[in-house]
């Protein structure tokens, strides 16, 4: 065994990298329930791509044949139905434990230097996701599939010039048909997995190569032993190795759960409506995504010609007097003031449904700004002010808030509490600078505690 | 950290009640019905009156008829004897005794599917339709439905049913809303073992909607205890490993 690990060390780092990335890699001692994670959106990965694999083998990208082959998966199949539910359950798994992993990320300030290359690879990854899912949903040709796929679809219509043309480069047709099946088929098999695989070693390596952070936000780094080890580092296995297989076996209970008692989980995991086969004629009584979309869906239903005027116009009028008043620099007064110049003069020349789409991408982008709009000196949530825990506060309220009124229909109340979230949302983005810089820190141990 | 799980736990947990939400037309709300796939005699009877009425004009055409008999406890000679009426071999799909062509032909419209009905509509929906016919001159069948208003469907059970009428009341605002069905000619059954009836074919429904369901809450069970004796194994590794980590 030993010789055979020599002959393969001769012509592949493999003791190297198991060294470098598990055996001593050198994980903070003080890793909380939120760290669990990581590793468990690791493992939802793997089944995903394994129950898929499987679903592969039955499935039948045609128009006239796909809604009929996930049923013959459901009832002809061995084992089918489980598979399925692996897959349709795992899903929504997976974006409730990569939402978990994000807001990890934003308690412990994990997006701050030196770790804003994990944090933007993280967000690509979950765009990617995003569209992973979104053409995973059309595949079973049920009716929502269908129109999901066109009501999302056609909002690149909105887009000026290009808009047209792109949503139908976009389907391969005027509507959602058999060739948008086939080529969202191939997407969602090859293409975005593949990408998914490449952006999930990208990810770890940039992880591995600057160290977690951790609940005190404390670099461990800085704090050596005699033999250049962290102290309050350590090695990844055999210690979180154990410990993240507690962390799986406590989330697979709930998956099973899912799985085996709920896999409609009451219509919030596979909608009652894609039950019924794709239907260009009828129309669902009220077409949305699935829950994992619906806080951007509610911002891009939010904006309308009253949110631009009465929220919209005033808040970018109030953040450019702010900057006005608190930036020094000449340039970055200039730069805001002609920014916002551009979006004031779009408010009045463009659209209520182009913002839509605008906010919904920027609520997106905004995200891979983060590292650079808090300004804390401080990491953790443990040692920031009252005023960054009470944005975050709200923003997580608002953001749960986005998500179930996008479920439901847009008018009256849940229209109001949509557009309130979302200009929450842009607020806690948009005023970040500020909160955090004017918050008064506790001071940060030495050692993690 | 545990105040921030209980304010999650507590914004979510009243939503995933609301979704389930349906009402039933112009009837507020559905009425009960108890689906329980356990009962084997109901999902028989439920069968044979879904094979005799509704295969004739509806398909089930992601269902075969022999695993139908054998999730049911019928033998293959009894399905090949009693329930074949559109095709001479077992293992085929249900499909409808009318084609859709002359469906279309005579009610305006092609019978659906019904195989995923309850997953479409929920069991109550079913349960509460097909009990709220009622006469109605001006409807083409000369029948109509609260639940769902013109519904090319005419009351196929209507000589066990017998006929009712709808009684709307108009309301402050002038909307006809309606308030309660008036026997008309009482059915060959009692009221009470009509909707025994109409539960059994819809506990059928169930069953054919997914016909995992029969299975798949047993082998639940053991696989949660399977991964809770390995939670607390797990446990007990992490915990001797750990034991030198202050």
């Amino acid at each position: 065994m030993q010789k055979l690990l020599a002959w393969v060390d001769q012509r592949f780092p493999l003791t190297k990298v198991w060294e470098e990335h598990v055996s001593k890699y050198y994980a903070p001692k003080n890793f909380n329930f939120w760290y669990y994670f990581g590793s468990l959106a690791l493992l939802m990965l793997v089944i995903q791509i394994l129950s898929g694999i499987f679903l592969t083998m039955h499935y039948k990208p045609d128009t006239s044949l796909a809604f009929a082959s996930v049923e013959y998966i459901m009832r002809d199949v061995p084992w089918g139905w489980l598979i399925r539910y692996l897959h349709s359950t795992g899903a929504s798994f997976f974006f409730i434990v990569i939402y978990l992993h994000m807001f990890r990320g934003l308690m412990y300030g994990s997006y701050k230097g030196p770790r804003e290359l994990v944090w933007i690879l993280g967000m690509v990854l979950f765009v990617a996701l995003m569209a992973e899912a979104f053409m995973g949903y059309l595949l079973p040709w049920g009716n929502m599939s269908y129109w999901g796929a066109q009501v999302i679809i056609s909002l690149f219509d909105a887009l000026p010039f290009i808009g047209p043309s792109l949503a139908e480069w976009l389907r391969g047709d005027f509507v959602v048909s058999d060739a948008t099946l086939n080529r969202f088929f191939s997407l969602h098999v090859i293409a975005v997995p593949l990408l998914l695989a490449l952006l999930v070693f990208l990810h770890i390596v940039a992880l591995h190569k600057v160290g977690s952070n951790n609940p005190d936000g404390v670099e461990i780094k800085k704090k050596k032993n005699a033999d250049g080890l962290p102290l309050d580092g350590i090695p990844f296995h055999p210690y979180y190795s154990v410990k993240d297989t507690v962390g799986v076996a406590g989330f697979l209970i709930l998956f099973a759960a899912a799985i085996f008692f709920a896999p409609e989980m009451w219509g919030w995991f596979l909608e009652h409506d894609n039950f019924t086969v794709a239907n260009i004629l009828q129309t669902p009584p009220e077409i949305k995504p699935l829950w994992y979309f619906t806080p951007f869906y509610s911002i891009l239903r939010a904006t309308t010609d009253d949110l631009i005027k009465y929220g919209l116009l005033p808040f970018v009028l109030a953040l450019t007097a702010l900057t006005l008043v608190s930036v020094r620099e000449l340039k970055t007064k200039g730069i805001v003031v002609i920014i916002a110049g551009f979006v004031v003069a779009g408010f009045f020349g463009l659209e209520a449904k182009v913002w839509g789409v605008a906010l919904m991408g920027l609520s997106l982008i905004l995200f891979f700004f983060l590292p650079w709009l808090d300004r804390s000196p401080v990491k953790s949530i443990r040692y920031r002010g009252w005023k960054y825990k009470t944005a975050l506060t709200i923003f997580t309220i608002s953001f749960v808030m986005l998500g179930y009124v996008g479920t439901q229909p847009a008018e009256g109340i849940y229209k109001m509490c949509a557009q309130i979230g979302t200009l929450v949302y842009f607020a806690f983005f948009l005023l970040m600078p500020w909160i955090s810089t004017y918050d008064k820190t506790k001071p940060v141990p030495e050692r993690v505690t | 950290m545990k105040k921030l799980l209980v304010v999650f736990a507590l914004l979510t947990a009243p939503a995933l009640g609301w979704a389930n939400e349906g009402a039933c037309g112009q009837v507020a709300k559905c009425d009960p019905v108890k689906v329980d796939l356990n009962d084997k005699p109901s999902l028989q009877r439920g069968a044979r009156l879904f094979m005799n009425y509704c295969l004739s004009c509806h398909s089930a055409s992601y269902m075969r008829y022999n695993r139908l008999g054998q999730d049911l406890g019928i033998s293959e000679e009894l399905v090949e004897k009693n329930l074949l009426f559109a095709t001479d071999k077992v293992g085929d799909l249900m499909s409808a005794v009318m084609p859709k062509a002359d469906a279309r032909a005579w009610f305006g419209t092609a019978p659906p599917d019904l195989t995923l009905e309850a997953r479409a509509r929920g069991p109550e929906w079913i349960y509460t339709y097909l009990r709220s016919f009622y006469r109605d001159d001006k409807s083409p069948s000369g029948w109509n439905n609260t639940v769902f208003p013109n519904v090319a469907m005419p009351h196929v059970l209507y000589e066990w049913q017998g006929s009712q009428r709808a009684v709307f009341k108009k309301n402050d605002k002038g909307m006809a809303h309606f308030e309660k069905f008036e026997v008309e000619k009482p059915g060959t059954m009692p009221p009470k073992e009509f909707d025994q009836s109409m539960r059994d074919l819809t506990n059928f429904m169930v069953y054919l909607a997914e016909p995992a369901k029969l299975e798949r809450y047993k082998i639940g069970v053991y696989v949660i205890i399977f991964l809770a004796v390995f939670f607390v194994l797990a446990y007990l590794l992490k915990k001797e490993y750990w034991k030198d980590i202050h």
